[in-house]
């Protein structure tokens, strides 16, 4: 394989690998404070695709405005969801969280579904490119197309805001304090319960907002989230369950890993990451950047 | 699982309920195929020993695997792969289930060792492993097409193109596997299996290795899957690629949750009424996965113990 062709496979790799990252960073959040394994997730990033869609379709909106406010709707939903539903199983094995989801899964795509043949006639819709975002970029060494070094740079730049506020801020420092210990947080006059839902609704809005940048790269459709969620959860084991690092190293790196295994010997690009999966299981149970069970 | 029932108390009135459990669902088996359609009531036999066979991981082990479709899949295309070569039906159920328990060696190994949401998501991911095989393997597996117009040869007279005969022979099949899920529960191994269950550590502490204890609990589990799974392919005389996808791991876990878990005879019954609900949503303009969706989320909500829980929690008190 000549190096011309290796990098853009890793750069197309860079591209699955954002979303990824994107989408295992919201679980990481979801499930580090609240001990949520949100099997919704995907179904989630779909409805963030959707909502774009539905919104240029029904209002004529664009794709920036829609960068904003479908991510904003998917994450009120998510608050909703969290507060009428989530809220009844917290005390439970988290495996409730897991089913609950699931069944919300279910539910979710089938009703996207109908509500695209019904309101659109379609089942499945391609979403257009941002004219600024049209076109190629000569890199020099590759070409490549404008839009998807801009979801790279995009998921790069959310990632690294999102570590900071977690790591390095009183407001990570509140969200931290309520989900380890929260009968002392809350004596401190702070209502952890609100902190939770919000939590909740920045994490399944980062899905929305994944859902939203994948629209014009794959096609909108009510199953697009179906297979990407149980990557994402290989890749969230790779990476160390609720590590926020370790999901987007992860993240990008199993994305390049896997476009340039499938460059190699094309069969294996799906199961790579899970053969990568059994790899570091056997070495690492808890995960790359993941913390023995037990100390959490 | 601390919120399922304790089955293991022997007391003369769990003994009455249980006997009467098995004498009713078992005189209701026998008359199924006149009740409902052959090939739906064999659907309920396989679909029933399959959550059976899940449930022995989930409600007796406390772990909540979401990649069970992985053995019944591999166990299903098995299965279908030697009656296609002309093998006889038992020597293809066996084939199949032998499939679904070498299978099982490698991911049981690398998944008992989490607990909890960690081993739900390595058994999802393992399982999601073997759906792309099925998926890219198209010679042997047929790819999106699955596999088609094999034989049943018939065996001792019997005639398997007559799918109530079909049905009979698969009750036999499924009254042995409950029979080993039973036995399994109910055995010293299934006692100590509830304590690591129940705790770990106290189980541990007095001389139990809970790892090797789950390990063979996925063993069982597995093979159990497996002999379900070639009991559905033999019971319909075509694999789909369904059989090895997520979804259906999901489905499993649902008819067990509906029918209750650590039950024994919920988890066949949650099955039942899943195949015949979904029965009735074929001929209506509902969509499945709507249903199906609510259905779950209901459950989960408000009704955790199962159908068979409810009754058995009521039968208790009275």
């Amino acid at each position: 394989m000549n190096t011309q062709l290796l990098l853009i496979q890793v750069f197309n790799g860079l591209v699955n690998g954002a979303f990824y990252a994107l989408l295992s960073l919201g679980l990481a959040v979801i499930f580090g404070m609240l001990r949520i394994v949100n099997f919704m997730h995907g179904a989630l990033y779909m409805l963030g695709a959707f909502t774009a869609f539905a919104l240029g379709q029904a209002f004529g909106l664009g794709f920036w405005p829609a960068l904003i406010l479908a991510p904003l709707i998917v994450g009120v939903l998510g608050m909703v969801l969290e507060r009428t539903l989530l809220s009844r199983l917290y005390g439970l094995e988290p495996s409730y969280n897991l089913l609950l989801t699931f069944g919300l899964t279910l539910l979710t795509q089938d009703l996207v579904k109908q509500v695209m043949l019904s309101q659109f006639a379609v089942s499945s819709a391609p979403y257009t490119t941002p004219e600024v975002l049209t076109g190629v970029v000569n890199l020099g060494f590759v070409v490549f197309p404008k839009y998807r070094l801009f979801v790279i740079a995009l998921t790069l730049v959310i990632c690294l805001v999102t570590w900071f506020v977690i790591e390095k801020t009183r407001v990570g420092a509140i969200i931290r304090a309520s989900t380890e210990n929260p009968s002392v947080t809350r004596a401190f006059g702070i209502d952890v319960s609100k902190w939770v839902t919000g939590v909740f609704g920045v994490g399944v809005g980062l899905a929305g907002l994944a859902g939203v940048l994948a629209a014009p790269i794959y096609s909108v459709e009510p199953y697009m989230g179906a297979e990407l969620i149980i990557t994402t959860f290989a890749v969230v084991v790779i990476g160390g369950l609720g590590s926020i690092l370790g999901s987007v190293v992860t993240g990008f790196a199993v994305g390049v890993l896997a476009a340039v295994g499938a460059a190699i010997y094309p069969p294996i690009a799906n199961t790579l990451v899970f053969v990568l999966m059994a790899i570091v299981l056997l070495v690492r149970p808890s995960g790359l950047f993941g913390l023995p069970e037990g100390t959490r | 699982m601390t919120t399922i029932p304790r089955t293991a108390s022997r007391n003369d009135r769990e003994r009455t309920i249980r006997a009467a459990w098995i004498i009713g669902l078992g005189l209701l088996l026998l008359i199924l195929p006149r009740l409902i359609y052959p090939v739906l009531a064999l659907d309920i036999l396989a679909w029933g020993l399959f959550a059976v066979a899940f449930d022995l991981l989930f409600g007796f082990s406390g772990l909540l695997s979401f990649g069970h479709a992985a053995f019944w899949g591999s166990s299903a295309y098995f299965t279908a792969y030697l009656l296609a070569s002309g093998q006889s039906v038992p020597v293809a159920m066996l084939g199949g289930t032998l499939s679904a328990l070498v299978l099982a060696v490698p991911i049981a190994y690398l998944s008992v060792r989490s607990a909890g949401i960690y081993f739900s998501m390595i058994t999802l991911a393992f399982a999601q492993m073997v759906y792309f095989v099925a998926l890219q393997w198209t010679d042997v597996t047929g790819g999106e097409n699955g596999l088609q117009g094999f034989e049943r040869p018939s065996l001792f007279g019997l005639d398997f193109s007559n799918s109530v005969t079909r049905y009979y022979f698969c009750l036999a099949v499924f009254a042995l596997g409950f029979y080993i899920a039973y036995r399994t529960v109910r055995s010293p191994f299934g006692q100590a299996q509830q304590a690591v269950r129940d705790n770990e550590q106290r189980a541990q502490s007095i001389g139990y290795n809970p790892v090797r204890f789950k390990f063979t609990a996925f063993m069982i589990s597995a093979g159990l899957a497996g002999l379900a799974g070639s009991m559905y392919t033999f019971g319909h005389g075509v694999v789909s690629l369904d059989v090895t996808k997520w979804t259906t791991s999901g489905e499993v876990v649902m008819m067990t949750l509906l029918g209750g878990t650590a039950t024994l005879f919920g988890p066949a019954v949650g099955a039942g009424l899943v195949l015949l609900l979904r029965d009735q949503l074929t001929t209506s303009s509902l969509p499945v996965g709507i249903v199906t969706g609510l259905v779950f989320v209901v459950v989960v909500l408000f009704f955790r113990a199962g159908v068979v829980g409810t009754v058995q929690g009521w039968l208790r008190r009275r």
